[in-house]
């Protein structure tokens, strides 16, 4: 019931790497330190020093174990997921006050507090679950890839970016212009093979994850960058033919 | 306000409000990381914190902890003013006192013990970070029974490195991320040290044709992003490292050029069964240590300048005695077949193949891969070099290795691995942060084997024993510290052994304590072997009544677990309301390029009655009248207080806390005190750094251009090249006063151990633990590990990190669980020879198959933290200290050992064995054992915490007006993509190098 902007003049966003990332848990709150006083103010927490302490959180990092059914190896892969900033955003559409809404400038989606009506419909509409309920104050809220952060020139240059992504202890977080090709961050989604989190869902999201590197655990030939032994000086199997060897060696030239 | 339904409103959203009043810059404490922090004030309010970009630690990056330093700092934990017991000991029953009667208390109960017998007083701190200023303290109080918490933390890593390369890993070292190709982890690694590791494995991925093994019985933490994951049986790293040097040695991949040049492998070691001089170095006159030299065919002094050492092969000192490299020795041991891979695999549960893989690969990196620096230096016999030569293979180890008890000679072998490599202090191998190396064993050695009244020790309490002259031991060889510490029992206790304090103290083993002093250390939970032992020393009564361990004085900024059990409380503040000094003198924040320090200053005023711990010492001090704390007139030395202490003291002249801007301002390291000082920390971001010359880089502890410098700033003592100590004779100097020899001789019954365990070259052994009980009763390892969002137990208090990890799980390999019919979720006992705790599984692949492990320091006690009884944390977090105990099971003669080490006195905490037992169907829903709700303090239940808290709401930035700036592209680890993808910009997140010089160096985006 909301229109989206038919073109957006950038399409700022977030670039993730799988590869790198441990699962710190960094982004997340640091996010939530910077918004908690920011555009969408308070990120409420209810009992949160309770039974079961519960806030919004713009980003979230889901942990999973992965195992490998064929070698049974096993890997913990961490997914920090945030709002994807969609070109066709379903969660912007289907609100019926226009108050979730896609900025024409950088095509940063956000909700004005000030015409939300707590619907939900939006969360419904979301596939990726990015949207943060914030059921004390009966507002929708959500990740507005720090909007009153990254054009600040109150902060100083090296702050005037996503919380998020200036605090990534690994670095493995990337912010800039995903829809120029010629952008740092594109050069880098296409060195990389970037990809979009499901394309399936037809919403064009603007982020893009980067996958993880293959992994050189011996497993496979081609990763191996020794032999799979040493050749043995001696054939002894308690090193007396390499200690006689080496009485009359000058060993250290 | 809803207008239209059928027009959107458009909202004007605010790009440039004012987010605040001031920045200020400090250092964060919300773990031992000690990053660079700047904090931004609104309404006089902690607005927001995040990395200082300019800080060499973090370099702007800051980790979930630092960013939610703001919910630690407004904490409903908090203390809020000093507090006397009034209830049992333990109730959490206490009245508010003013400072003035708290710190009169204090003086009285410490000044009576000072003047009686001043080794009364234990003074034990924890995660202190002025060990410099409170080891100094207890020094001048004069009493020996000092330590902070490295005994239970990772003195088994500090004290190996120490005794074999001059430095350790984390404060004392660190990999060289930009050139390393091969980096190895050895356990449990994500809380020390937090951001540098993280920084550090971002570049080294990203940069490319690197590997990173993980060798850790759990797969969690940095293991997600590893290569390859080593899932290693605990406690037996040792024996994979000796199955790598088996592999390298009969391969003859060491670098024998390093080893004759740098390290003692051909000093020739006397061969002389039963002698006094049995294992020693064979000396010349002037004690210099012999080789023998195969050009020459004669025993010359090892440092001789043309020198070529045999590296093996008896030979026949000019006296007659027989003697052979240490080397050949060294070989000998490791060429064994008890080291092939073949035969350790099954115990270490890892494949031979897999071993000997790794093994081939560490030598191809080593010496297939070299990294070159074309840099001349000269070496410290005026050898010159026309670059220096990496072997870029790197390794750390923290408390998987150390909390073992074999973890001295596994920290120990793990170095000797380095070293074969020739990868220490190497391009791309693992560097020395300043101030180290240092020598070996670096001086001074510990004091307090005379006390007298009313008098300070003549040195300071922790030190480095160099051999057993240099114990603190009575004539009979019988302990003289409450810890045990430098006794027989451990005798390179070299950070004590805070762990063993309150059961000696109420054991009165060696003796009773009058007071017990302690600072930031959860002795009542959490950071206790033993718990249910502890909370019962802590309250036991003697025959008259009192209380066993009759006084004791607890400084905390928060309602921790140990809190009810003091008697008197001094409550600190919080990180962010304090002066405090990170100093060269204590755990250094230097990096391997140059020295760092940096200082604490208060950017927010505390809105509560309460004192930097550091303030009241210095306070308690003059009180005392401590010679060093006290002017010739009686009154106090630093009326200034804390930061009066930082900027004018002088441990030796010259020398202070702080190494920046001494002097006239514009000398660093050492100077006279700068009145300014801490003005120009402030201006600097509260730090102070200096990058060593680019041919004093490498190679330091060999390399004059660094020696100087290291000389210059105080750190050593003359500039004497530091030769790597593979095989030790200050190990064999105890070990041949076991076997009758030297005026300083172990009591019997310790003589056996110490034959044991001062071998002069790493050895493995069974940790204590699984040799002494039946392991088909206790089948599992039960270890731990720490979350990066968490640190210590300070992580609960925290409303939103709690939201991260509230309670823990007990982590089990699936095919172990489904054998014992669990299931994820099932609520089961842990239970080991001491004790049983119950706690809900979690099942898991990435786990070694006969280890279980969980979260550090989760479970919390009823009415502690300002947290809600029926919190996750009461209810569903367990801790492992509950099943730990702090001593051995009883040997022959019925003497108990502590958990510990026995060369250092580390806390074993991972030798603990467990078995599982799911739980009866009535014993499911909370965990056990259960202690009862602890009351408040007053101050604490005045300010009971919110159900709802709306941070942030009312310091909401006001528009500003200003036009919004032009967004900035940041690509994290530019510098590495830089150097692989076309048209990338080189430099720094938002930082380019296209744009530097300029005075805004950041690149602008098309509009």
């Amino acid at each position: 019931m909301t229109d989206l902007p038919k073109s957006t003049g950038k399409k700022l966003g977030l670039v993730i790497d799988l590869d790198i990332c441990v699962g710190c848990h960094a982004c997340a709150v640091n996010c939530k330190e910077w918004n908690t006083s920011g555009h969408m103010a308070p990120l409420t927490d209810l009992l949160p020093y309770g039974e079961e302490p519960s806030g919004v959180w713009f980003n979230r990092i889901h942990s999973f174990e992965v195992v490998d059914e064929n070698s049974g190896d096993s890997r913990t892969v961490h997914f920090p997921k945030s709002c994807l900033h969609c070109d066709d955003a379903p969660c912007v559409t289907v609100c019926p006050t226009g108050a979730s809404y896609k900025r024409e400038e950088d095509g940063i989606v956000l909700v004005n507090a000030d015409t939300c009506i707590g619907c939900k419909l939006c969360s419904w509409a979301c596939p990726y679950g990015a949207r943060e309920y914030d059921e004390d104050a009966g507002v929708m809220k959500k990740c507005t890839l720090c909007v009153d952060k990254i054009y600040n020139e109150n902060l100083p240059p090296e702050s005037r970016v996503p919380a998020c992504v200036s605090t990534c202890p690994v670095a493995a977080r990337h912010f800039g212009d995903l829809g120029d090709p010629n952008s740092d961050v594109s050069r880098l989604v296409e060195a990389r093979g970037g990809y979009a989190l499901m394309p399936e869902q037809d919403c064009a999201p603007v982020n893009r994850y980067l996958p993880p590197r293959p992994r050189k655990n011996g497993s496979d030939d081609e990763m191996i960058r020794a032999p799979r032994m040493l050749e043995y000086k001696d054939t002894s199997d308690d090193g007396a033919g390499l200690l006689a060897r080496w009485v009359d060696r000058i060993l250290s030239s | 306000m809803i207008g239209n339904p059928f027009e959107t409103v458009k909202e004007d959203a605010d790009l440039t409000p004012d987010v605040a009043d001031e920045v200020k810059t400090t250092t964060c404490y919300m773990c031992a990381c000690r990053c660079g922090i700047r904090v931004y004030l609104k309404d006089g309010t902690v607005r927001y914190i995040e990395g200082n970009p300019d800080h060499p630690v973090n370099k702007g990056v800051l980790c979930a902890k630092g960013s939610a330093g703001i919910m630690n700092h407004y904490s409903p934990a908090r203390l809020t003013k000093p507090l006397l017991r009034v209830g049992e000991r333990g109730s959490g029953e206490f009245k508010e006192i003013e400072w003035d009667e708290a710190l009169g208390l204090a003086t009285e109960w410490l000044g009576e013990v000072r003047a009686r017998d001043p080794r009364k007083l234990a003074f034990f701190t924890g995660r202190d970070q002025s060990q410099s200023l409170t080891g100094w303290w207890a020094a001048q109080f004069g009493t020996p029974n000092f330590a902070a918490h490295g005994g239970f933390c990772s003195v088994n890593m500090a004290a190996a490195g120490l005794y074999t390369i001059g430095g350790a890993f984390w404060e004392f070292g660190e990999p060289d991320w930009d050139l390393t190709k091969y980096f190895m982890l050895f356990g449990v690694a994500e809380d020390h040290d937090s951001n540098p590791i993280k920084m550090g494995l971002g570049r080294m991925r990203t940069r490319g044709g690197t590997k990173f093994v993980s060798i850790n019985p759990c797969q969690t933490g940095y293991s997600a992003i590893a290569d390859e994951w080593v899932g290693i049986r605990p406690g037996t790293d040792g024996l994979f490292v000796f199955a790598l040097i088996h592999e390298l040695l009969r391969a003859e991949k060491v670098d024998f050029g390093y080893l004759a040049r740098y390290t003692n492998a051909g000093w020739l070691v006397i061969d002389n069964p039963g002698g006094a001089d049995d294992g020693l170095f064979a000396r010349d006159d002037n004690g210099q240590p012999l080789a023998y030299d195969l050009t020459t065919n004669g025993v010359v002094p090892a440092n001789s300048l043309s020198i070529a050492p045999a590296l093996a092969g008896e030979r026949t000192l000019p006296d007659g005695r027989k003697a052979r490299p240490s080397f050949e020795i060294l070989a000998k041991r490791y060429l064994a077949k008890d080291y092939a891979p073949d035969t350790v695999a099954d115990a270490i549960g890892i494949k031979a193949e897999t071993i000997r893989r790794i093994a081939a690969e560490l030598a191809e990196v080593a010496f297939s891969e070299e990294v070159v620096i074309d840099t001349p230096w000269t070496d410290w016999l005026g050898r010159k070099h026309d670059k220096f030569v990496g072997r870029p293979i790197s390794m750390h180890g923290m408390r998987g290795i150390s909390a073992h008890s074999n973890g001295f000679h596994t920290c120990r072998a793990i170095h000797l691995l380095q070293v074969l490599l020739g990868s220490v202090d190497v391009p791309g191998g693992w560097r020395y942060k300043a101030p180290f190396p240092k020598p070996i064993p670096p001086g001074p050695k510990p004091a307090g084997k005379t006390v007298q009244p009313n008098t300070p020790l003549n040195g300071m309490p922790i030190g480095n024993p160099t051999g057993p002259e240099d114990l603190i031991v009575d004539g009979d060889g019988n302990p003289l510290r409450i810890d045990k510490a430098y006794s027989w029992e451990h005798p390179i206790a070299a950070h004590g052994l805070m762990h063993m304090v309150i059961h000696n103290a109420w054991a009165a083993d060696p003796y009773p304590v009058d007071v017990l002093m302690m600072y930031m250390a959860n002795m009542g939970w959490n950071s206790a072997m033993n718990v249910p032992g502890t909370i019962r020393y802590l309250t036991d009564r003697d025959e008259d009544g009192g209380y066993k361990i009759p006084k004791i004085i607890y400084s905390d900024a928060f309602y921790s677990e140990m809190v009810p059990f003091a008697d008197l409380i001094l409550p600190d503040t919080t990180y962010l309301e304090r002066w405090d000094c990170i100093s060269l003198l204590d755990r250094p924040i230097s990096s391997a390029h140059g020295p760092a320090d940096a200082i604490r200053q208060p950017v927010s005023e505390p809105d509560r009655d309460v004192r930097a711990f550091q303030e009241v010492l210095i306070d308690l001090g003059a009180r005392l009248r401590l010679p060093g704390m006290t002017n010739a007139d009686g009154g106090p030395k630093y009326p200034g207080g804390y930061p009066d202490y930082i900027v004018n003291h002088e441990r030796m002249p010259g020398i202070g806390p702080l190494a920046g801007w001494r002097g006239n301002g514009e000398q660093f390291g050492t100077g006279t005190p700068n009145p300014d000082q801490l003005a120009r920390y402030i201006e600097n971001g509260c730090f102070w750094q200096d990058h060593f010359p680019d041919d004093a880089q490498y190679m330091k502890p060999f390399n004059p251009a660094y020696l100087a410098y290291a000389k210059r700033m105080g750190w050593i003592p003359n500039e004497e090249p530091i030769v790597y100590q593979l095989y030790s004779e200050t190990l064999q100097k105890f070990r041949l006063a076991a076997r009758g020899h030297g005026g300083v001789q172990p009591p019997a019954e310790h003589r056996e151990r110490i034959e044991t365990y001062f071998d002069p070259l790493p050895i493995w052994y069974m940790p204590f633990e699984e040799a002494a009980v039946d392991t088909n009763t206790y089948p599992l390892h039960a270890i731990t590990q720490r979350p990066m969002h968490m640190y210590h137990s300070w992580g609960s208090q925290n409303a939103w990190l709690r939201q991260i990890t509230s309670h823990n799980r007990l982590f089990i390999n699936s095919a172990t669980a489904k054998n014992l019919g669990i299931a994820d979720d099932d609520w089961v006992w842990v239970i080991s020879h001491a004790g049983r705790v119950k706690g809900q599984a979690r099942l898991m692949e990435g786990t070694n198959k006969h280890t279980v492990w969980t979260w550090n320091a989760i479970g919390k006690r009823k009415g502690s933290w300002g947290l809600d009884k029926d919190a996750p944390e009461m209810k569903r977090g367990f801790l492992l200290n509950h099943i730990i105990s702090e001593l051995l099971p009883e040997r022959e003669g019925g003497y108990r050992y502590s958990n510990s080490d026995p060369v250092t006195g580390q806390a074993a905490w991972y030798d603990l064995r467990v078995r599982i037992e799911k739980c009866l169907p009535h014993e499911i829903g909370e965990t056990e054992p259960a202690y009862p709700e602890v009351a408040s303090p007053p101050g604490v239940a005045a300010h009971p915490a919110p159900e709802i808290l709306r941070f942030g709401e009312m310091i909401k930035g006001e528009p500003t007006g200003r036009a919004p700036a032009t967004h900035l592209e940041w690509i994290g680890n530019r510098h590495e993509y830089a150097l692989s993808i076309d048209g990338m910009p080189d430099g720094h997140g938002n930082r380019t190098e296209e744009n530097a010089g300029g005075k805004d160096d950041t690149k602008e985006t098309r509009a």
